[in-house]
């Protein structure tokens, strides 16, 4: 897979994944005129500065109105342009989901919007500013495209990728260093996903997204020393999912473990239950937020309460691994 | 614009009126009040003052026009039908077809349904937003020669919305001259009067402290409408709200200034006075 040889050093590159996205950003504009970038007073924390800086000219300050951006995005992909709008995820599509419904995926308009600071890995801004929801108010949506890369790099090659489709899109992104896993030579492609750790033989399969990838990884390599074989699956792409590759996972291993910073309801695990439970069922496990809100604190200590740390994806993978018949 | 022109439009507008009252008896739902009051508007829009083609819905060179208040798209539809936007048999095809499973003339604008729509729209305050998009659009690519025209037509119960203000407010901002909001103003919506309901005034002095350029207007008065569209152009450096004082149900006395006309369509018999109304015309 190409991934990042220092995976398991203590010394590990970190980066924000949103880093990646004001990057790919940069690139995309770079590369096709037709794309415009507009943001609601979070430039700098969104990334987005590096286009508004290269580019002033195709670049919107929309002011703290996320309903505003959004349908301003669609009138200017209307005339042909490839708009990009960032926030925070909490109020976009937090705040303006019925805007993305009917002016956005009703219309099928290429725009893309990026969810910055997503999952209880915010930290110290507490709740309010943790979305924990968006995958599934994006997924629901008709037309929309789901990505959710899980470090810097795949952020930037997503956000390239979407820079290319006539999709409505939306990014996910976090606001913590988090570990790079990959490299610029691991493969992406939109509705593709990695296995990103294998073993053979593997009794477990893990599916994680975003910024845990990197901790189901982990987890894995210390349920090899348990006795437990797993494999690990990046899907970055929550919609369209890659059936086959979650199908032939779960026929492999015939026990999975979903692993996401988000609310159990309705998230990645939930899509992915939703295509097993009709095309081959297997016991799932999964590992998110239990219809909680978040609080203030590291993320460190978040994860470790609302349950995503290494230690509840292990756990996870041995209850599931007992469920097997 | 000449007598000759004026009397062109009355007639077009009342055919355009008499098409609503068919359509809505015939779908048995769907809203009467803002669609025949609007259509006076619509008509000088379509039939006078758009740079369009009918035939090519996709023209690259033409204005554009946002419905934001959605619900009144029986006088969009209409109007556009009447232009022959749908073909030859566009009007019958709207008059027996609206509102019906797998119609191009859905309740609402939906433009997978329709593609000759600038957008889709029902949910309200959002229209301006998406005009403005557009017109932000056409300045990154030919600057301030305004070439094209961005007109978003909005209700103003609608403006109870906050999405409107939003917009409001970047359009002052961008100081877009090519963008050129119409808003109904009929005074009514579905619970009443908007006066009781939410008031609105001093509604021009709203969007004065918004930094746009206000003009007002009789909505049924053709000469007035071209006055008010050719101040709204000449004002370059503000985007124009051309406040439109209409009268909801207009054209039919018994469903005029009534709020109860806002969200439901003739029956049979009411259908019947009102054609011989207007066919009196």
């Amino acid at each position: 897979m190409k991934l990042n040889p220092k995976l398991f050093d203590d010394d590990i590159e970190q980066a924000p994944i949103r880093k990646g996205f004001g990057e790919g950003l940069l690139a995309a504009g770079e590369a096709d005129e037709r794309v415009v970038g507009l943001c609601a007073d979070l430039t700098e924390s969104t990334q987005m500065h590096l286009f508004a800086k290269k580019f002033p000219n195709r670049f919107i300050e929309i002011g703290v109105a996320e309903q505003n951006l959004v349908t301003v995005a669609s009138g200017m992909a209307a005339m042909g342009k490839i708009p990009f709008c960032s926030s925070y995820a909490m109020f976009s599509p937090g705040r303006n989901w019925e805007q993305i419904r009917t002016t956005i995926c009703y219309n099928d308009r290429p725009v893309k919007i990026a969810g910055s600071h997503a999952g209880v890995s915010v930290g110290p801004d507490g709740g309010t500013h943790q979305a924990i929801e968006d995958i599934a108010l994006m997924r629901v949506l008709p037309n929309m495209c789901v990505l959710s890369p899980c470090d810097a790099i795949e952020a930037k090659k997503a956000t390239i990728a979407a820079a290319k489709t006539k999709t409505p899109t939306y990014i996910r992104l976090a606001r913590e260093k988090t570990p790079i896993i990959t490299t610029e030579e691991t493969p992406f492609e939109i509705g593709k996903a990695e296995v990103f750790y294998r073993l053979n033989n593997p009794m477990v399969g893990i599916i994680a997204t975003g910024a845990l990838v990197y901790k189901a990884i982990i987890a894995a390599r210390e349920l090899e020393k348990d006795g437990i074989s797993v494999t690990v699956l990046n899907l970055s792409t929550i919609k369209p999912l890659d059936e086959e590759a979650i199908i032939a996972l779960a026929r492999e291993t015939g026990a999975l473990v979903t692993v996401e910073e988000h609310q159990i309801a309705g998230g990645m695990g939930s899509a992915v239950a939703e295509l097993l439970a009709q095309r081959n069922p297997v016991p799932i496990e999964f590992v998110g937020v239990r219809d909680r809100f978040g609080q203030s604190g590291t993320p460190e200590e978040l994860l470790e309460h609302y349950g995503m740390g290494v230690s509840h994806i292990k756990s996870a993978v041995h209850r599931v691994f007992a469920r097997k018949v | 614009m000449d007598e000759k022109k004026i009397k062109f439009l009355e007639k077009q507008a009342n055919e355009i009126r008499i098409s609503i009252i068919e359509a809505l008896v015939e779908a048995g739902s769907g809203h009467t009040a803002g669609p025949l009051g609007m259509a006076d508007i619509f008509t000088y829009l379509y039939f006078h003052e758009l740079k369009h083609d009918p035939k090519k819905h996709d023209w690259p060179e033409r204005d554009r026009l946002v419905l934001s208040n959605g619900h009144i798209c029986p006088v969009l539809y209409a109007t556009m039908a009447h232009a022959g936007y749908f073909g030859n048999d566009g009007v019958e095809k709207y008059k027996k077809s609206l509102r019906k499973f797998n119609s191009p003339f859905q309740g609402h604008p939906h433009r997978a349904f329709m593609p000759a729509l600038e957008t889709s729209s029902g949910p309200l305050g959002s229209g301006l937003s998406q005009a403005m998009g557009m017109a932000l659009a056409e300045r990154i690519d030919n600057g301030k020669s305004y070439k094209k025209w961005f007109y978003c037509l909005m209700s103003d119960g609608e403006l109870e919305a906050g999405n409107s203000w939003e917009a409001a407010m970047l359009a002052g901002k961008e100081k877009l001259g090519n963008l050129i909001a119409i808003i109904d103003r009929n005074k009514i919506q579905i619970d009443g009067f908007t006066e009781d309901v939410m008031p609105l005034e001093p509604l021009a002095d709203k969007w004065r402290s918004f930094n746009w350029h206000i003009v007002e207007v009789n909505g049924h008065n053709f000469a007035d409408i071209d006055r008010a569209v050719g101040e709204a152009k000449a004002e370059f450096d503000k985007p124009s709200v051309i406040i439109a004082n209409t009268i909801p149900g207009k054209g039919v006395p018994d469903f005029e200034r009534k709020y109860e006309w806002h969200g439901k369509p003739p029956n049979k018999e009411e259908g019947a006075m009102a054609l011989k109304v207007l066919q009196r015309v």
